[in-house]
């Protein structure tokens, strides 16, 4: 099984180690992966700030990317939901582009939905210890109905313990531009998320999408908190990465 | 209503520096969220009534013109006089002239987030009329002088504790906190305008083209008391509400009622078809009904007529994350949350409202509660497609977005970029590898203290490894 791994921008600029968590859990899986050097973005940010043509560009790149695979798996549940949701929508004016857009969305699957839905995998091997709260990112919840298959990896996970927080369905305040163009109601947003997450007292805070995490560690800090981890449910289910960082 | 909505990332910062609004709204914090949960689960089917729903709303408002030529012909069939108004003032002109036609001085009224929309009470005001609002909520804000925060709990952003100091401030009463007690405070006040009013203003929940009647689904009993009491009533409601047949009612009143407040039903639903005939006991001399266009028409046929489905039950704002931290006001006009932040802009213009469909990460909470499902990130993101297009935006967001863009789609330049940045931006870490502050960025890092990255992307570190 061939599996186009999809970086995706901010685990790509921002922290390399979630993509070879990513590519050690595949590989683990029995999965060929293959990372298409030339991928760059789904094109999110800019289709979300009213820029139809991000998209549609970003679309095609990924087309041209990722068409040759059996699956794409990204690290993410809203570059997927970007890919699976809205690509679907972006050249009604070429039918023959739009089905194969739409037959490459329909493989394309964020991480733990592929682990666990696709791959059927109960359990991982990973040494990763202590407690942890979950938060749901909400493009993986609402668009892609992402719940409880991190939750079940983690939980086969004998040296960890999950701890569920107060709202974890509730928004971090991310929101891609959202947090840049509207930072003080993202920030209150970021309190509220941070206050959920300290008041369950779990050693680290695990979530599936980079943005989010980024948010609230940036607010944990802030605010004075230096010891809650703050990971990507691929770096608590692939153990500690030394490498690539 | 004044409308601010121009000035929202000032409103924003007062609201969440306002320690008493903020209390409030904690205090309100998930109480209809909590209770919409609760009265969902009576319902078995609870996605085939939404699909229904929406499909009701749909047919309403794809054969528009035909039911309301048709509640129309229905409504006067059974007496009531049907006025057409194609903007906000022409409510005020129309509502004035029944009143000056028939001698009103004093006018009482029921919920009607429409008159909102013109200002009505102001209007009448300066007709030298006195308008007097008896939802308890909207009592509440006319003492307050102040503009509903919430489309179906108008005074949500008040505790009892102000409520209490505006009561004995304007009533010349002791101040008393106990919310029964204060409720028959206002009861009293209002008693007597009841039976000394001319005129009785209400909204209207719905229209149903079948029979003719205006549907008013309330709590309060002030609704049956403006409706009936007063020797006129006025009902005055926008052109999309209109319903096929009262069947179409019984299953949208479903979920209305427990989408808005979590109540199986409300205390009061009423139909009210014409003015009193022969032999009824009570009723009004005169029926009079202003359907509303005002900037609704337009969105029929567009990508918008969608948000035209709702049914302003006020689950979206309660369920926002957005709203429950700033509250109703700082949208700046009549209605606030998602249903606003996609309204606001179409009837007032988008030039006018241009942080609205920003106002939103986009988290789909609203969607999934809407009972008519209306796509509303969607919806939003339409407008923020006219606002990029029309050249709206600051001239820097555009830049980035197409600087991105052109970056993205070349990817040797892009990954030449990104090791730039990895770099760059590690070495703005410093030694404890956080970013305090990002030029460009300050509404990132104003609240923030973000983890530097490791200095080399993972292209670059996967390349190397492969080798």
């Amino acid at each position: 099984m061939q599996v186009g791994l999809f970086v995706t921008c901010l685990v790509d600029l921002m922290r390399p180690r979630i993509g070879f968590a990513t590519l050690k859990l595949l590989e683990r899986a029995g999965c060929t992966v293959v990372v298409p050097p030339q991928q760059t973005c789904c094109g999110q940010p800019g289709f979300n700030s009213g820029d139809r043509e991000s998209g549609r560009a970003m679309a095609l790149r990924f087309l041209g990317d990722f068409e040759a695979f059996d699956y794409v798996v990204a690290p993410s549940g809203s570059c997927t939901g970007m890919i699976r949701c809205h690509y679907a929508e972006l050249f009604p004016e070429d039918p023959s582009l739009q089905a194969r857009l739409n037959a490459l969305s329909a493989r394309t699957y964020e991480l733990t939905q592929f682990l666990v839905d696709v791959l059927r995998l109960e359990r991982v091997d990973s040494t990763f210890a202590g407690s942890c709260t979950y938060h749901d990112s909400c493009s993986g919840l609402r668009e892609l109905g992402i719940k409880e298959q991190p939750r079940a990896l983690i939980a086969g996970i004998p040296s960890a313990e999950l701890r569920e927080m107060d709202k974890p369905e509730t928004c971090c305040g991310f929101g891609g531009t959202f947090s840049i163009k509207l930072g003080d109601i993202a920030t209150r947003m970021a309190d509220n998320k941070c206050q959920d997450v300290l008041s369950t007292g779990a050693d680290a805070i695990v979530g599936g999408d980079l943005g989010c995490l980024l948010n609230i560690e940036g607010r944990l800090r802030r605010l004075g908190d230096q010891h809650t981890r703050v990971l990507h449910v691929a770096e608590v289910l692939a153990g500690p990465e030394p490498e690539g960082d | 209503m004044l409308l601010t909505s121009s000035s929202f990332k000032r409103n924003v910062r007062r609201k969440l520096e306002d320690p008493s609004l903020q209390r409030n709204m904690k205090r309100f914090g998930g109480r209809f969220v909590e209770a919409r949960a609760a009265v969902m689960t009576e319902v078995d089917n609870l996605e085939e009534i939404r699909v229904a729903a929406a499909a009701i709303r749909d047919r309403s408002l794809a054969n528009l013109d035909s039911y309301l030529v048709e509640f129309e012909a229905q409504a006067q069939a059974r007496g009531t006089q049907v006025h057409w108004a194609e903007t906000a003032q022409d409510v005020n002109r129309i509502l004035i002239e029944i009143a000056r036609a028939n001698g009103v001085r004093k006018i009482v009224k029921s919920k009607s987030m429409v008159s909102e929309e013109s200002g009505l009470n102001d209007a009448v005001a300066a007709a030298g009329m006195e308008a007097i609002e008896t939802d308890l909520g909207e009592y509440i804000l006319q003492l307050a002088e102040e503009p509903p925060s919430h489309i179906i709990a108008p005074a949500i952003h008040k505790s009892v504790e102000e409520v209490a100091e505006l009561f004995s401030e304007k009533h010349h009463t002791p101040r008393q906190t106990d919310i029964p007690a204060l409720c028959r405070e206002a009861r009293e006040q209002l008693r007597p305008h009841f039976l000394s009013a001319d005129m009785g203003i209400s909204g209207g929940n719905f229209l149903i083209a079948e029979t003719g009647s205006v549907v008013i689904v309330t709590n309060e009993g002030n609704g049956r008391m403006v409706t009936t009491l007063p020797r006129i009533h006025v009902a005055i409601t926008g052109i999309e509400k209109v319903l096929p047949t009262l069947n179409d009612f019984s299953t949208v009143v479903r979920l209305l009622t427990r989408s808005a407040t979590g109540q199986s039903i409300t205390n009061y639903v009423s139909m009210l078809t014409g003015p009193r005939r022969e032999g009824d006991p009570d009723g009004p001399e005169q029926s009079h009904i202003i359907l509303v266009d005002s900037g609704r028409s337009r969105l029929l046929g567009t990508e918008l007529q969608q948000a035209l489905r709702c049914i302003r039950c006020g689950a979206c704002m309660n369920h926002c994350p957005v709203y429950q931290n700033i509250g109703g006001h700082a949208y700046g006009w009549v209605y606030p949350g998602p249903i606003g932040a996609v309204l606001t802009p179409s009837y007032v213009g988008l030039e006018n409202a241009l942080d609205l469909p920003q106002a939103s990460t986009l988290c789909g909470a609203c969607q999934v509660v809407c009972p008519v499902k209306i796509p509303l990130p969607e919806l939003m993101r339409v407008l923020r497609e006219k606002s990029f297009s029309q050249g709206l935006r600051p001239w820097h967001e555009r830049w980035s977005i197409m600087l991105w863009r052109t970056a993205a789609s070349h990817p040797r330049l892009y990954a030449g970029l990104t090791r730039l940045a990895a770099r760059l931006l590690r070495r703005l870490g410093g030694k404890d590898r956080l970013l305090h502050r990002l030029p460009g960025l300050d509404g990132w890092t104003e609240g923030r203290d973000m983890p530097a990255p490791s200095g080399q992307t993972f292209r670059e570190l996967y390349r190397k490894r492969k080798a």
